[in-house]
């Protein structure tokens, strides 16, 4: 086995392009390097050597030890600390305990999980195997979306192939941990990533969340205590046994440690995905990584956190990539999505773009969710469509409040991020839209004016594509 | 024909007791109502009787689990199905003018096929293809980069073959 360090192999793949360069590759360290259907591949990698060395010579408590000392925090979206959440299930008394892994990644416009799993899927489970000796479970389950096939195929061929290796099933490697993996495929329901909506889908009902305590940590599938985590969080915590806590820990910022992957994306010159350092700030992602807006056009926004999150205006752009710093200006870190919105887009329109997206998947539990998006989605489209009211914003604020207070879960307590947070930092765009009946953008179609000049030959092309029926043939 | 379906039955059947052992073995509707749908292209009242009785699970509680889960269809679908991608990297750069094309083109709204049984409209939220963005998939083919009228004339390939 090369004692070569873990992370940032792929230079050696892609080159130290400017796109790579300033990248930090841990989570993604084998993406595209290794041949993820290949498990010799995968062990020259000096993989599964963080388990055999958990097996050999760790107690579950100093492994769990080791990740809270790294500040591992959650990749899915809250960011909660791992090694408190792996303590909660490990302190847990009970005859089954589960390892779950959620690959449901429902963000329109993210897809690190994805790619994760496709380059390689060994790394989750052998993160899965070693939480599943910290927490004392020897059960895991993959949910996954069924919208991935490739992903699927690869991780079915790596756990064949890890069983077939011992390592996964009865006593791996020797040792008396036994734990195996098996596949559930999701459906296509965006709250279904959600945790308890995603434990309920696994036991074959509709994918309704519940309300919470009790934590899956006490009582999740099947009742039985269970310990949940994103396809990222779990690729990282080999890196973190191997390289040891002190190393991870040396990377990021205080209270966000590690890197995290973004799905760059939108009006972007270079999109993909892009592994930085916790701390990085959003200018260095999109000028330097990205290489800035095509078209010469102007920067206007970024999005983070997809559905659940907010979009961050250009004043904001030197802000620090981590969960605190997201949270204070009004957006999240969520799962990874990157949207670079140019001056060529309406921000009203887009957060009725996210809106129509959290309405449409609302379980339709809890009322404030189910209504409230409703009512909220209602007032946008009025305003996008020119029908907009005097105290139509005001009224966006208050509902948004509401909802997020009164939800059941976390998809309609976030469901107002994108439209309160554009309010907060674009609301002249709100008034321009409602008080001039404009939208300088251009993007809202049924706002803008069209003039017949001189010019006109009387094609007649107009009269074939107008929706409104305004041209008159003579 | 019928012959055909009853193949399908048994298999499907067969689908069903390989879980049979297991522990929790109605958790996996949702992976036997997958197995019907890559079988019969679509879930009918008639298969999720069948699994109804395979499974012992009533068919109220098959609908509503068919029916919350957008990937599942209950309705036959037409020979290609256009799924447009309404992600966000997508949606900034104009996937929504490529949809209401391609509803205007073939006189359908999204979730329905077309009147000739070659084309079912859906959406779909990210294909994961956002550096091709507007993406559209045309069965399991990817087209990138689209304008809505580069979305009609690949259409049009579609129903001249
Ligand atoms: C509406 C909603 C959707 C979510 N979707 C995902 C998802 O697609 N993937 C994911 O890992 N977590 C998702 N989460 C977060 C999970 O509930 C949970 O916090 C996460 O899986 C925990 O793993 P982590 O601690 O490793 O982040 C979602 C949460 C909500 C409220
Ligand atoms: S948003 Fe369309 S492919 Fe990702």
């Amino acid at each position: 086995m090369s004692e070569k360090k873990l992370h940032n192999r792929s230079f050696e793949v892609f080159g130290k392009s400017k796109f790579f360069a300033s990248q930090l590759r841990i989570a993604l360290r084998n993406c595209g390097y290794i041949d993820p259907e290949n498990l010799d591949d995968y062990l020259n990698v000096r993989g599964f050597e963080a388990l055999a060395k958990v097996l050999t010579g760790m107690k579950s408590e100093d492994v769990i030890a080791e990740i809270k000392k790294a500040g591992l925090r959650g990749r899915g979206g809250a960011g909660f600390g791992s090694g408190l959440k792996w303590e909660l299930v490990a302190r847990e008394k009970s005859d089954q305990k589960y390892v779950i892994c959620n690959a449901d990644e429902g963000d329109p416009g993210a897809f690190m999980d994805r790619s994760i799993i496709e380059g390689d899927p060994f790394t989750v489970l052998e993160g899965m195997a070693i939480a599943g000796y910290a927490v004392g479970s020897d059960k895991g389950i993959v949910y996954i979306r069924a919208e991935y096939p490739l992903a699927i195929t690869r991780l079915e061929k790596a756990i064949d192939a890890a069983r077939k290796a011992n390592l996964l099933g009865n006593n791996i490697l020797g040792s008396k941990f036994s734990f195996d993996i098996e596949i559930r495929l999701g459906a296509g329901a965006f709250v279904c990533g959600e945790e308890t909506a995603l434990m309920q889908s696994i036991e074959g009902h509709r994918g309704m969340p519940r309300p919470r305590p009790p934590y899956p940590s006490a009582s999740g599938l099947f009742c039985k205590p269970t310990l949940i985590n994103n396809v990222e969080t779990w690729a990282n915590v080999p890196v973190i046994i191997v390289e040891g806590s002190q190393w991870f820990a040396s990377v990021g910022t205080e209270k966000s440690k590690g890197t995290k992957v973004f799905a760059l994306a939108g009006k972007i010159t270079n999109t993909g995905l892009v592994e930085v350092p916790m701390g990085t700030t959003l200018r260095h992602v999109i000028f330097d990584i990205g290489g800035g807006i095509p078209k010469g056009k102007n920067l206007k926004a970024v999005q983070t956190g997809g559905p659940s999150g907010g979009c961050i205006p250009v004043e904001l752009i030197d802000t620090p990539i981590d969960y605190d710093s997201l949270a204070k200006v009004g957006s999240i870190m969520g799962s990874g999505g990157m949207i670079v919105i140019d001056e060529d887009s309406c921000m009203v329109n887009i957060a009725k773009y996210f809106l129509e997206f959290t309405q449409s998947e609302s379980c339709g539990k809890c009322t404030p969710c189910r209504e409230g998006t409703k009512r909220m989605l209602e007032i946008l489209t009025r305003i996008t469509e020119g029908q907009g009211k005097e105290g139509d914003i005001e009224k966006l604020e208050r509902l948004g409040n509401t909802i997020k207070k009164a939800s059941l879960c976390g998809l309609g307590q976030s469901a107002p991020n994108p439209v309160l947070s554009t309010i907060r930092y674009f609301r002249n765009e709100y008034e321009d839209h409602i008080k001039n009946k404009k939208c300088t953008a251009g993007a809202c179609s049924k706002m803008i004016r069209f003039e017949i000049n001189d010019k006109c030959i009387g094609c007649g092309a107009c009269y074939e594509t107008c929706k409104f029926d305004a041209i008159e043939m003579i | 024909m019928e012959k055909e379906k009853d193949q399908k039955f048994k298999e499907l059947k067969e689908y069903i007791s390989s879980f049979k052992s297991k522990e929790h073995s109605n958790s996996y509707l949702i992976a036997v109502l997958h197995k019907a749908q890559e079988l019969f292209g679509y879930i009918s009242q008639d298969v999720m009787n069948e699994v109804s009785v395979a499974m012992n699970i009533p068919t109220a509680h098959i609908w509503g689990v068919a029916t919350f889960y957008h990937y599942f269809n209950l309705s036959p679908k037409g020979k290609h199905t256009v799924s447009v991608c309404m992600g966000t990297a997508c949606y900034v750069k104009g996937a929504d003018k490529i949809i209401e094309a391609i509803k205007e083109d073939l006189q359908i709204s999204i979730g329905e096929t077309s009147s000739d049984g070659l084309f079912t409209l859906q959406e779909a939220r990210c294909l994961g293809a956002c550096g091709l963005a507007p993406v559209v998939m045309i069965d399991d083919k990817i087209y990138g980069n689209l304008t809505a009228q580069k979305a009609i004339e690949i259409l049009r390939k579609y129903k001249n073959q």
